[in-house]
């Protein structure tokens, strides 16, 4: 031990009855009532908890003893702190944190002076070493970045469309001229991708049957819609959310995420909401034993907007 | 007989005075010298004022968080693989999905506690959030920030921004149809920023949207590294805290020189763990009574299908009404596209609006041109540009998250969606805008009324039998702390008034 342990110590107190160590409730014997029935209740509740589990009773009976528990139990130790604990008030003095200048000035040197020279003398070493974790820095991010991903390229830009595929349902089966009634709409696939997660993503198209002759939605689309078949990509121009609702009085494809509107009979022109652009149209063809089949993919990328998309 | 009562006592005398507690403490601070430390760790004083809980809250409920999610991640597998599904939950019997939605819908229907802990985390984490920012508002309409705890600000905003991350990234969890699309958007998101944008959405999800990394990935950072950097900020935040020790309220002998309430040990350390205990009672009622995000009614997540509630969780809600109200802005040339109508509302406004929070403090500096060390609190009235500001702010927030339900809006009040659309355009603008002179002019009025911001206690008023009235004021509230009496520091021991009579409350040990 050492001479410090030995100086004394003072300590200071207070006398039992000083007015800050009194309880604060007016009637403690009440209140110590009051919280033990709480403890009680709360033990109870958890206990029952434990049997409620054991038995494997209904989720609200697990939530409603737990939560009973633990609030009893709460509320009690609360009660205990707040009425029947010294209610003060005692004081802390703050020392400030700032130290004098003498030891503000001996840390700064410190650092300025004492470190900063040495690289001051040695400018060559600072400047191969600075290159040298520099250097460090980026290569480390190699490895990083190829584990994390493959680069875009130019995946983004298009679908799984071709010129002649076969334009199928979820299930698989490929759409015939004869199988949508004017007005109804599905969600179709290029035939192959209708379970892989791209071609959810990604290739996922409605069809809708607009009319039952060949349908114009713009100029330079005249061949598209054959027998009033209408595809439009799925996938909302803002956000990338699928078009899942078909108001079919006003022709509108709504997006459910923020309410964008497409004008259907229209080229898919937003009408209403934040997208910002049409929805892409798929060309399409009947061929001959009257199956529908794409012209070719997209004429643009389908989906939100990103830097490379022309 | 009495040798076995000296052996007794001497083994008492050996042990002094504290008896077996102090010996050990002896034999810890012979190791680690802790014992002037944490004496003064145990006379730390908590000023009693109830706006200092909502730090607590938050804090309990990020425990009550890693408590139920430890829990969760018994049962819970991260992973795309399809399986399909037999489990007890029959309306969806036979149907494909992900190995995560499958253990989700498991965990809720056929884990013995499972949905009670599922349950409990989520409204955990939606308590968690809001406790941050309610906690986040008084330290700002208090002045809580100001030098010397700027450092503790900008340390809290961003435990706000991750506490934000890991909400989200807990929520895409279940793959489930709701989440699923919560995704799909963050991922436009995204996409959205310039030069890098689709690069970075690559290397965050492994390629294309969907493909299969992305719930493996979102697991490690939702369990794993977003917690411990949560952590390791919450122990720096309440590091500081102790450091610098609370603001104050002014009053009562209350000074920029001292801290005035109850002692850590033992007031303190019980009116707090009493709080945990009903912060985790009150999530487990929650738990128990309110359900929420039913994914079994969601289904699982497929990226050609959309659930017509497209809502995400309360703190994403601004983010969706920007989303929703900004006008389809977008410009497109050169080959090149940038879509502003994504990048200007979800990722330069939040940008925008947290880099703000950030550098208040120092705006704030510049104004007043006030460098001094501040441990007393402001009375928001007293402050009225600050407080305008916060409002401001405040409201704008709040006009943005209406704005996330402009289809439930049109709907309820009957009008076309184009209505409610403009009229939330102009009321993000207007009500701010208004809110500010608004809020300047009350703090004014405040300052000027009587007694402000003191308790107020009940005059009794009565009437005698002749008629006569008379007021007498009620006695003080019972946990008032009474402001007659003069501050003591925190005394090591108390005597008992009969055997050291007149002492002038000084004892001299010999160690
Ligand atoms: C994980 C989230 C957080 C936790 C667990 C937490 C916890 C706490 C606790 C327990 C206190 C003690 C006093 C009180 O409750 O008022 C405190 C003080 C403080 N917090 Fe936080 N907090 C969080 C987030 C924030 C945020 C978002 C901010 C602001 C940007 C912030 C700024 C501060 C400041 C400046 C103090 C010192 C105030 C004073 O001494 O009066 N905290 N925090
Ligand atoms: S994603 Fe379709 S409107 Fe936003």
């Amino acid at each position: 031990m050492t001479d410090e342990h030995r100086t004394p110590v003072s300590l200071s107190g207070l006398s039992s009855n000083d007015p800050r160590l009194q309880p604060a409730a007016r009637n403690p014997e009440l209140v110590e009532r009051v919280i033990s029935v709480c403890f009680i209740v709360g033990t109870l509740c958890l206990a029952g908890f434990g049997a409620c589990y054991w038995i494997d009773a209904q989720p609200w009976k697990l939530g409603a003893t737990l939560g009973g528990g633990l609030m009893f139990l709460g509320i009690g130790i609360v009660a205990w702190g707040k009425y029947l604990m010294p209610r003060g008030p005692f004081v802390e003095e703050r020392h400030t944190l700032a130290n004098s200048d003498a030891d503000r000035q001996a840390f700064a040197a410190a650092i300025v002076e004492r470190g900063g020279s040495v690289v001051q003398r040695r400018k060559l070493l600072g400047g191969l070493l600075g290159g040298g974790m520099g250097i460090f820095g980026v290569v480390v991010m190699f490895p990083l970045l190829r584990s994390l991903g493959p680069l875009p390229k130019r995946t983004l830009q298009h679908t799984d469309w071709r010129s002649g595929s076969y334009v199928v349902d979820q299930s698989g089966r490929r759409v015939e001229v004869g199988d949508l009634a004017v007005g109804s709409i599905e969600t179709v696939f290029p035939e192959g991708t209708e379970n892989s997660d791209r071609g959810q993503a990604v290739d996922q198209t409605v069809l809708i049957r607009v009319s039952n002759e060949a349908f114009t939605t713009m100029k330079g689309r005249e061949t598209w819609a054959p027998h009033g078949y209408v595809a439009y990509s799925k996938v909302c121009t803002h956000l990338g959310c699928p078009v899942g609702l078909y108001e079919q009085e006003l022709q509108l494809l709504v997006c459910p995420c923020h309410q964008s509107m497409f004008n259907v009979t229209n080229g898919a022109v937003p009408q209403f909401g934040p997208a910002p652009r049409p929805l892409p149209q798929l060309p399409l063809y009947v061929d001959s034993s009257g199956f529908l089949r794409s012209q070719s993919d997209y004429h643009q990328a389908v989906g939100p907007g990103f830097w490379e998309r022309s | 007989m009495s040798d076995v009562i000296n052996t007794e006592r001497a083994k008492k005398q050996a042990l002094g005075p504290y008896g077996r507690v102090g010996k050990s403490l002896d034999e810890l601070d012979d190791r680690l010298g802790v014992a002037r430390a944490g004496r003064t760790f145990m006379d730390k004083i908590f000023p009693d004022h109830w706006s200092f809980m909502l730090g607590e809250i938050a804090l309990y409920s990020f425990l009550i968080l890693l408590v139920t999610g430890v829990f969760l991640t018994l049962y819970f597998i991260p992973s795309s693989a399809i399986v399909t599904y037999h489990g007890s939950y029959a309306p969806l019997d036979g149907q494909k999905m992900t190995q995560a939605f499958a253990s989700t819908v498991n965990l809720s229907f056929a884990v013995r506690g499972g949905l009670l802990m599922r349950q409990m985390h989520h409204w955990a984490c939606d308590i968690f959030v809001g406790a941050i920012v309610i906690h986040m508002a008084r330290v700002f309409f208090t002045g809580a920030f100001r030098k010397p705890r700027e450092l503790n600000w900008i340390v809290g905003s961003t435990l706000l921004i991750l506490a934000i991350v890991n909400g989200f990234l807990g929520y895409s969890l279940p793959d489930d149809l709701v989440s699923g699309t919560g995704i799909r958007i963050a991922y436009s998101i995204i996409l959205s920023v310039p030069l890098v944008g689709t690069y970075l959405a690559f290397w965050i999800f492994g390629g294309n949207f969907p493909g299969t990394i992305i719930i493996p990935r979102f697991f490690i950072l939702h369990c794993l590294i977003v917690p411990l950097v949560i952590i390791g900020l919450v122990s720096a935040h309440l590091f500081l805290l102790v450091r610098q020790k609370h603001t104050q309220f002014p009053g009562n002998g209350r000074t920029e020189k001292n801290v005035v309430g109850s002692p850590m040990y033992p007031v303190f350390i019980a009116k707090t763990t009493g709080f945990l205990f009903i912060v985790g009672g009150i999530t487990a009622l929650l738990g128990a009574f309110a359900q929420v995000n039913p994914i079994w009614q969601f289904g699982p997540y497929d990226a050609a299908r959309i659930s017509y509630a497209v809502q995400p969780d309360w703190y994403m809600g601004f983010l969706d009404g920007a989303l929703r109200i900004w006008p389809s802005w977008s410009f497109h040339g050169w080959g090149h596209t940038i879509p502003f109508e994504v990048l200007i509302p979800a990722v330069v406004l939040p940008g925008l609006i947290f880099n703000f929070v950030f550098v208040w403090p120092m705006i704030e500096r510049k104004f007043t041109k006030d460098n001094e060390i501040h441990n007393l609190l402001d009375r928001p009235s007293n402050v009225p540009m600050r407080t305008a500001v916060g409002v401001t702010m405040l409201s704008f927030l709040g006009m943005l998250f209406i704005a996330s339900s402009t289809d439930v809006l049109a709907k309820f009040f009957n009008v076309s969606l184009d209505t409610v659309l403009v009229a939330m355009r102009y009321l993000t603008v207007i009500v701010p805008i208004l809110a500010f002179p608004i809020t300047y002019r009350i703090c004014h009025e405040i300052q000027t009324l009587h007694g402000g911001g003191r308790r107020k206690t009940p005059n009794v008023v009565a009437r005698s039998a002749e008629g006569e009235y008379t007021a007498t004021p009620s006695p003080r509230y019972v946990d008032d702390v009474p402001s007659h009496l003069e501050a003591a520091p925190v005394p090591t021991y108390i005597h008992e008034e009969s055997e050291e009579s007149g002492e002038s409350g000084v004892r001299v040990v010999d160690r």
